[in-house]
């Protein structure tokens, strides 16, 4: 019992990371149709802009404060708003008015480039994240143990889902980008700045994934250059498992993900971690292509 | 006819694009020998050790006026860390660069990813530190200068057993590295033979990033220690998750711990745990305290670890066999330094011979004689890690 509830308890913290990177997938899908591959690469980049941002300003190590390492999340996520403002630019808007694939492979292409980009400019070797918040040990219940880093993945991804959720809800953009995703040409017409629109949604997702870099940072302090594909591809399936456009679904799907990934290796083998993102797909298309919370719209093309 | 000129032509060029930096890279009176490693990626600094280990023995060999006059040139190749890269190093290092030897690599998963190449080459190698037995099983040009696993696994669970009288023990193995594979079954075989039991026994891939899963399969066992076969990177991440929660056993560990790293990596997780090296930097002997001194001046002040070492005592290998072949056989040895051809190809089987032949070579690792597996047998450190420092524990003899 004790092992289940440790088991579940670091699972839940990773989902959280997973949730966090199947947001962006999700909104980028639901306005644009696009799946965005480059995304798992933005992650990347969030979580060593961190680690410079972290450098520079001295929030590692003995001068570490909750007021530095804020600063440093802040920034990162900033830094990566405006590389997914750039990305969609130069890279997707070009292309929009081509056919699916195109988009597609200029996706794959993004991802490539910032993945070589990083070991060009980062270099092949892993860096080792600075702590900039102390490590402490905190028991849950008896023998169940976590750290106050996890605590903190899993309330800054609750807090970064609730704003969201209620920009989403509540504001005008939100409104906006609702109504962009339900039809982009009705929306257009009724004066809403679509191209506009569409850049805040990659700012928005891009600055989730960086969010989510700098949280790896803090609990898996290991970064390199390509540590943005195996994240990427499973926050994908995640995103695919919620129902791919629903961002609540993101967040269940993400959750699915992460314990999954700690039962199978905790009590079947670790070599099989990377697969059950793959069978979870393969099922997820079989049994209920529409995803957990996705609906089953007829396709308008 | 148009279409077979053409091709002609083609084949032609690229003959040549091929044979241009053959012809240039050889000089008079020098001796061109290769060396691939991983300069990047997760070992990142087994590469960088070992080639400084080779270059310091190098210069110093050079500056004091070479082999009889002929000096000694190293072309370094880096692999990223990866096998496959690895084959691809030392296939330009051979057929490119015309190198007459190989020293490389650390890990034993890229040295037996070489090692047919440079076997069916007719090139020797010899591995600072590769301690895999398969290694050398390529062929007769592999040899290498460190002890092998089987030995350093019996250290270790014999250590374990009888110095810290420990009877129950998890292992926690990187799947994917041969060396890691290895280790741990030798030690396994050795501690149960010793009568302690192996109550839990987990794997990760090189490169997770998360390792708390198997963690807690393995506190759940409640073992009285944690032995990890990895590399440095991986430990130092698995002795923080350990702790985080809440293992908080010793960790045993091989020369795959070897980097001043390990320390940084894992923040003060380590204390109270021990690994095998293949020497002790404080050692009072002279020789090694030259090399350490050597080392720290020319690097900047950086302390030479097991792997420069080792990668010194490579080249010095190699080089004295490359001696005695100039003495015994001025011939061949002119023709090491001339064309590929088949007086060069006699050349470098005889200096496999001279190398495998390697009898008492006064290393800073200790004393180097190569066994009919042309593997050598010599003593392991143990080495352990207090307050954030390492401390020599023992020196156990085969």
């Amino acid at each position: 019992m004790q092992e289940l509830l440790q088991q579940l308890a670091n699972g839940i913290a990773w989902g959280s990371i997973y949730a966090l990177i199947a947001l962006g997938y999700t909104m980028v899908y639901g306005i644009l149709r696009l799946i965005n591959f480059a995304h798992g690469d933005v992650y990347m980049v969030g979580a060593f802009a961190a680690f410079y941002l972290a450098r520079w300003t001295g929030a590692g190590g003995a001068g570490a404060t909750v007021g530095s390492a804020l600063l440093v999340l802040l920034g990162a996520m900033a830094f990566c708003a405006l590389l997914g403002v750039l990305i969609e630019l130069l890279a997707y808007r070009p292309v929009r008015k081509s056919s699916r694939l195109t988009a597609l492979i200029t996706a794959i292409g993004v991802s490539l480039l910032l993945e070589n980009l990083g070991i060009r400019i980062f270099g092949a070797d892993p860096k080792f994240f600075p702590q900039i918040i102390p490590p402490q040990r905190v028991e849950l219940v008896p023998g169940v143990m976590v750290t106050n880093h996890q605590i903190t993945v899993v309330l800054v991804s609750i807090l970064l889902l609730v704003g969201l959720t209620l920009f989403i809800h509540r504001s005008k953009t939100g409104k906006a980008m609702r109504a962009v995703a339900f039809n982009r040409d009705a929306a257009s017409l009724m004066g809403i700045p679509v191209n506009r629109i569409i850049t805040i949604t990659f700012a928005i997702g891009s600055a989730l994934a960086a969010a989510a870099g700098v949280l790896v940072g803090l609990t898996n302090p290991r970064i390199e250059p390509l540590m943005g594909i195996m994240p990427g591809i499973k926050a994908f399936v995640a995103a695919v498992l919620g129902g791919i456009g629903s961002i609540p679904g993101a967040v269940i799907g993400g959750l699915l993900m992460g314990v999954s990934e700690y039962l199978v290796v905790g009590y079947i083998s670790s070599t099989y971690r990377d697969a059950i993102a793959f069978i979870i797909l393969i099922l997820v298309l079989l049994l209920k292509p529409a995803g957990l919370l996705g609906r089953n719209v007829a396709e308008k093309v | 006819m148009i279409r077979f000129r053409k091709h002609v032509i083609a084949v032609l060029c690229l003959a040549l694009l091929i044979a241009l930096p053959l012809g240039c890279a050889k000089k008079e009176n020098e001796i061109v020998i290769g060396e691939y490693g991983s300069l990047t990626g997760p070992t990142a600094t087994f590469g960088i050790s070992t080639k400084n280990g080779i270059e310091l023995f190098l210069d110093n060999m050079n500056a004091a006026g070479g082999i009889g006059g002929t000096k000694v040139r190293v072309i370094v190749e880096d692999d990223q860390s990866r096998p496959e890269e690895a084959a691809t190093a030392v296939s330009k290092l051979i057929d490119q660069d015309g190198v007459v030897a190989v020293l490389g690599e650390v890990a034993s998963s890229r040295s037996m990813a070489a090692a047919p190449i440079c076997q069916s080459a007719g090139v020797p190698m010899i591995t600072p530190s590769s301690t895999n037995p398969k290694v050398t099983e390529f062929g007769d040009y592999i040899s290498r200068v460190c002890f092998i696993d089987p030995f350093q696994g019996q250290m270790i669970a014999k250590f374990a057993k009888e110095r810290l009288s420990f009877t129950r023990g998890a292992v926690f193995r990187d799947i994917k590295n041969d060396y890691s594979v290895g280790l741990a079954n030798y030690f396994t075989e050795a501690f149960h033979a010793l009568g302690g039991t192996v109550i839990s026994d987990e794997s990760y891939s090189e490169g997770d990033q998360d390792f708390k899963a198997q963690l807690t399969v393995i506190k759940s066992k409640k073992p009285q220690f944690l032995m990890v076969p990895g590399y440095y990177t991986d430990v130092g991440l698995i002795s923080r998750q350990a702790r985080e929660i809440g293992l908080d056993v010793p960790m045993l560990g091989g020369d795959g711990w070897v980097s001043d790293e390990l320390l940084e990596i894992a923040q003060g997780s380590l204390n109270g745990s021990y690994m095998v090296n293949h020497y002790w930097v404080d050692d009072p002997n002279p020789a090694i305290q030259k090399f350490v001194n050597d080392y720290r001046a020319r690097y900047g002040g950086a302390t030479p670890d097991g792997l420069a070492a080792l990668a010194y005592d490579a080249a010095g290998v190699l080089v004295a066999a490359l001696d005695r072949l100039r003495q015994e056989d001025a011939e061949a040895f002119r023709a090491l330094q001339g064309p590929r051809n088949d007086a060069q190809k006699a050349a470098r089987a005889k200096l496999k011979e001279f190398i495998n032949a390697t009898k008492d070579f006064p290393g800073v690792t200790g004393k180097i004689t190569l066994d009919a597996s042309r593997n050598a047998v010599k003593p392991a450190v143990f080495v352990g890690i207090k307050e954030g420092k390492y401390e020599f524990v023992a020196m156990v003899e085969p």
